[in-house]
């Protein structure tokens, strides 16, 4: 991605248009792409422009005597980013971070090893001095490692003033602005050591003369600035995993695609790939685009995208997902979305909006993030003061130092957004996306979810359980009347009736119908017409039909069948939606009909449970057909009967009745405004409608297990957000008064401020690896 | 003797450090359509006013190689920023603006503040 591209005359270039690809640099979101493209298309020359926000990327095509690369690229900057069009150095916003980053581990780590080995020899030459009248008997007299003050001096000041510089250029422009961070109580206390060891060393006769101490803190100084360096650079390592989910999903994108162009097959970058190209997939390559299958058929993995682990067959009409991995087959698709639209980049632009975003729960360390620092400054001047007219000098200097060193704002900033950072990652990788931190942090507190029934729990598609006929039709047919061709059978006869009367209508019920009664014979439809919220009238061979519901036959006084009406009463019991045919005026045949469901309805709602929730289900149907799915799946608690319109309002009273968390499970756009509703929307969703801007998590691999998935995601993540607020704060509210000396009086305990130096360091890196464990959480 | 010398200027030392990091006053810049905030030690301006219904843009232009820096976000845009030194970064913040957004460095050391006109 470091390099402009010029792409050859077939893919890049036909006649007078010139087609270019380059990085642009600075954009954050899908609508930063749409803007640059805008800017560009009105730009004089520019006949074509697509930018694409995942790969960062800006294709354009454009006129060369009209346009120059570089009139691009002023064009992108005049609305502030940064279009790389010429020269091989420069490099995109990607590079340019992980460049930066590279190098600053590789800075850090010289530096730590430097600042190691110098507080090392430092540590070495003090030892019989640190360990009292114990240790200077246990070393020989002379001792060799001895290092005269001018040496320890020069150590000290390597690790002071070169390992230690990034502590002074942040404290000095954080001062520049009137603010203080880590940095500053790290500089101010090493300061403060090495400052008075410098003192000792070039005037330790006059200091004795004045009674002042002349203990050298050389060794204080030294260890506290490598041990924090060590803490910030096993910090960012941990760190550079929190972001890993993004990494991956950027990966998936295919770099390339076979593009049909002018009959022939052109390999050309996915950036050029414009809507309405046909592309060719062959086997074992990744799907370059979002598109619909034109020719041919496969099995694709979708796992990457969806979180689905069993690859997916699809055939001509099915859509495709970017970035995707084509198993079996071979096919041709109609792309359809590129570049910012397709599924997989909104995807990493919803997972990088989700991580950025603010958990309530971080309220508490916001608010005190702003004054933590010149409280600990305070604290310590008032340390010193307090210890110095109660004890000596050297005793309140050392609490002092011990105060600035140990304090550690830093966790109490990384405890929440690296868990959030982990936990939004774990979910995408699972096929569970999550709009933004709220939402992750409410779901743990769900005590009630409403799941939709049509397609939700059910499959959505209802299927005909059964065609029941009066008896002896068969028999009877030729003493009605009617004109049966051939030897057709009376049932057989009437089942063609059905299948040739259903195949007019668009009802969802009809195309059920059809498919069960594919075998039966065809015959010519006339006068056909829909009886809205009834049913269906036409004439075959002339002979009027009805099929409809029971209202339908009542309207029309159709002759009852008294076998039928029996089965029909036994059939409603079991929730099924009948559909009575009517033939010649006489009710001959009944048809069954239910929405099946879904394999894992049952096991969601038993994990449900068994996690403390109570499972509600909402649903348009009446009451007995309800209650028979909702017995299916072990569901206590229905609310029927509640047209599409009331869900929202259903859910807004369930929410006051119950008091506690709701969460509602549907299916898409029409759930909108009840998953909106809902203190957590889910939507089992594809990734791309409206219901994922409604709902807080949307579940792209449709799987109704991870309803359960994501409230165990929910939970893990708010209690290792909780570990680490407790350990952030707890650190730092019982670390600070203890440095301060506040056991000292009663039980003697003081904190060496070498050893706290070392807890900060520790507190940081334990919070961001804390953190990761989420990576692993069984969800 | 001395020991009242250290109280006293222990006393105006902490009076003087509350003073320096909790008495500034900071008004606030309007953003019009585009701003650029240096990051220098923080955010300059620190306080920006934007306009109730129009998208702003903001450019960040970081000038501090300090890496408590390295990174800007803006929660309640849900933005996440790296800046590279020396490089600018355009953030568009679109409507509807919260009331108070905040501004701050990847570790919450350093803030900002966006305030919309109502």
């Amino acid at each position: 991605m470091n390099n402009t591209q010029v792409y050859p005359a077939n893919s890049g270039k036909s006649g007078e248009t010139e087609r270019l690809s380059f990085p642009i640099v600075g954009m954050h979101c899908a609508s930063c792409a749409k803007l640059i493209e805008r800017q560009l298309k009105k730009t004089p020359g520019v006949s074509d422009a697509a930018v694409n926000y995942g790969s960062e990327q800006a294709t354009v095509a454009f006129a060369p005597r009209t346009v120059t690369p570089q009139q691009l690229a002023d064009a992108v900057a005049a609305i502030g980013y940064k279009a790389i069009v010429t020269g091989s150095q420069d490099r995109s916003a990607d590079s340019i971070r992980d460049a930066e980053k590279r190098k600053n581990l590789r800075d850090l780590m010289l530096k730590v090893w430097i600042g190691g080995m110098a507080t090392f020899l430092i540590l070495l030459s003090g030892l019989p001095e640190m360990l009292g009248t114990a240790g200077r008997s246990l070393f020989p007299d002379p001792y060799p490692f001895m290092m005269p003050p001018a040496i320890l001096l020069l150590l000290s000041s390597i690790v002071q003033f070169w390992v230690g510089r990034e502590f002074y250029l942040a404290t000095w422009s954080g001062l520049k602005n009137r603010t203080a961070s880590m940095d500053t109580l790290v500089a101010l206390g090493t300061t403060a050591a090495f400052a008075y060891s410098v003192a000792v060393v070039l005037i330790g006769p006059v200091m004795q003369r004045l009674g002042l101490r002349t203990d050298m803190y050389f060794d204080v100084a030294s260890v506290v600035i490598t041990l924090v360096l060590l803490g910030r650079l096993l910090e960012a390592k941990a760190k550079s995993r929190t972001g890993e989910a993004i990494r991956k999903l950027l990966e998936l994108e295919a770099k390339t695609a076979r593009v049909i162009r002018g009959g022939e097959e052109v390999v050309v970058p996915v950036a050029e790939v414009i809507a309405g190209d046909t592309i060719r997939v062959r086997p074992g390559e990744k799907i370059p685009v979002d598109g619909t299958i034109t020719d041919g058929s496969s099995s694709i993995d979708e796992s990457m995208v969806t979180g689905e682990s069993i690859p997916v067959d699809k055939i001509k009409g099915d859509p495709v997902i970017g970035g995707t991995i084509n198993k079996s087959g071979a096919f041709l698709f109609l792309a359809t979305r590129i570049g910012s639209e397709t599924m997989l980049s909104q995807i990493v632009r919803l997972v990088a909006e989700a991580q950025s975003s603010r958990a309530p729960i971080q309220r508490l360390a916001d608010s005190v993030s702003g004054y933590f620092v010149p409280a600990v400054l305070m604290l310590a001047v008032a340390t010193f003061v307090l210890w110095f007219d109660l004890g000596s000098f050297p005793f309140a200097f050392s609490n002092m130092i011990a105060v600035l060193i140990i304090a550690c704002p830093c966790a109490m900033g990384l405890a929440t957004p690296t868990a959030i950072m982990v936990g939004v990652g774990r979910g995408a990788g699972a096929g569970i996306l999550i709009k933004d931190a709220e939402s992750l942090e409410i779901a743990h507190k769900v005590k009630t979810i409403v799941f939709d029934k049509t397609g939700t729990l059910t499959r959505g598609e209802p299927e005909v359980t059964g065609v029941y006929f009066m008896d002896n039709l068969n028999h009877v047919v030729p003493d009605l009347g009617w004109q049966v061709p051939g030897d057709t059978k009376g049932q057989n006869f009437v089942s063609g009736i059905v299948k040739s009367i259903e195949r007019e209508s668009e009802h969802p019920l009809a195309k059920a119908i059809v498919t069960r009664l594919t075998e039966a014979p065809d015959y010519p439809v006339t006068d056909f017409g829909a009886v809205e919220g009834f049913g269906v009238k036409a004439k075959v061979n002339g002979i009027p039909v009805l099929i409809g519901n029971r209202k339908l036959m009542e309207t029309n006084r159709v002759m009852r069948c008294a076998e039928l009406d029996k089965k029909a009463i036994e059939l409603e019991s079991e929730g099924r939606t009948l559909a009575y045919v009517a033939v010649d005026g006489k009710n001959v045949a009944l048809l069954a009909l239910a929405d099946t469901l879904k394999p894992e309805s049952r096991e969601t709602v038993s994990g449900l449970k068994k996690i403390g929730i109570k499972v509600w289900m909402i649903t348009g149907d009446n009451e007995k057909t309800a209650t028979t799915i909702a017995r299916q799946a072990q569901i206590d608690h229905v609310l029927a009967e509640v047209l599409p319109a009331q869900k929202e309002a259903k859910i807004r009273e369930f929410k006051k009745s119950t008091g506690g968390v709701v969460a509602f499970a549907g299916d898409g756009v029409n759930d909108a405004p009840a998953l909106a509703a809902a203190d957590v929307g889910i939507a089992m969703g594809t990734g791309t409608d409206v219901a994922i801007e409604s709902a807080g998590i949307t579940l792209l691999n449709r799987d109704l297990r991870s309803v359960v998935s994501a409230i165990r995601l929910s939970r893990s993540t708010m209690s290792i957000i909780r570990q680490n607020l407790f350990w952030a704060f707890g650190y730092n509210v019982i670390l600070i008064p203890v440095a301060m000396g506040i056991l000292y009086p009663i039980w003697g305990i003081l904190l060496n401020p070498a050893l706290a130096g070392l807890a900060m360091a520790a507190s940081s890196v334990s919070v961001v690896t804390n953190s990761l464990r989420l990576k692993n959480a069984r969800i | 003797m001395d020991r009242i010398i250290v109280t006293v200027s222990g006393i105006l030392l902490i009076a003087a450090i509350y003073r320096f990091f909790f008495g500034k006053r900071e008004t606030a810049t309007e953003a019009g359509n585009a701003l650029t905030v240096i990051v220098d030690g923080g955010y300059k301006p620190g306080i920006i006013r934007i306009s109730k219904d129009k998208p702003a843009r903001l450019t960040f232009l970081r000038r501090d190689p300090n890496p408590c820096l390295d990174e800007v976000v803006l929660p309640d845009y849900k933005i996440r920023e790296y800046l590279p030194v020396g490089k600018p970064v355009t953030v568009i913040l679109n409507p509807p603006h919260p009331v108070d957004a905040k501004i701050r460095c990847g570790m919450n050391m350093f803030h900002g503040k966006i305030i919309t006109d109502e």
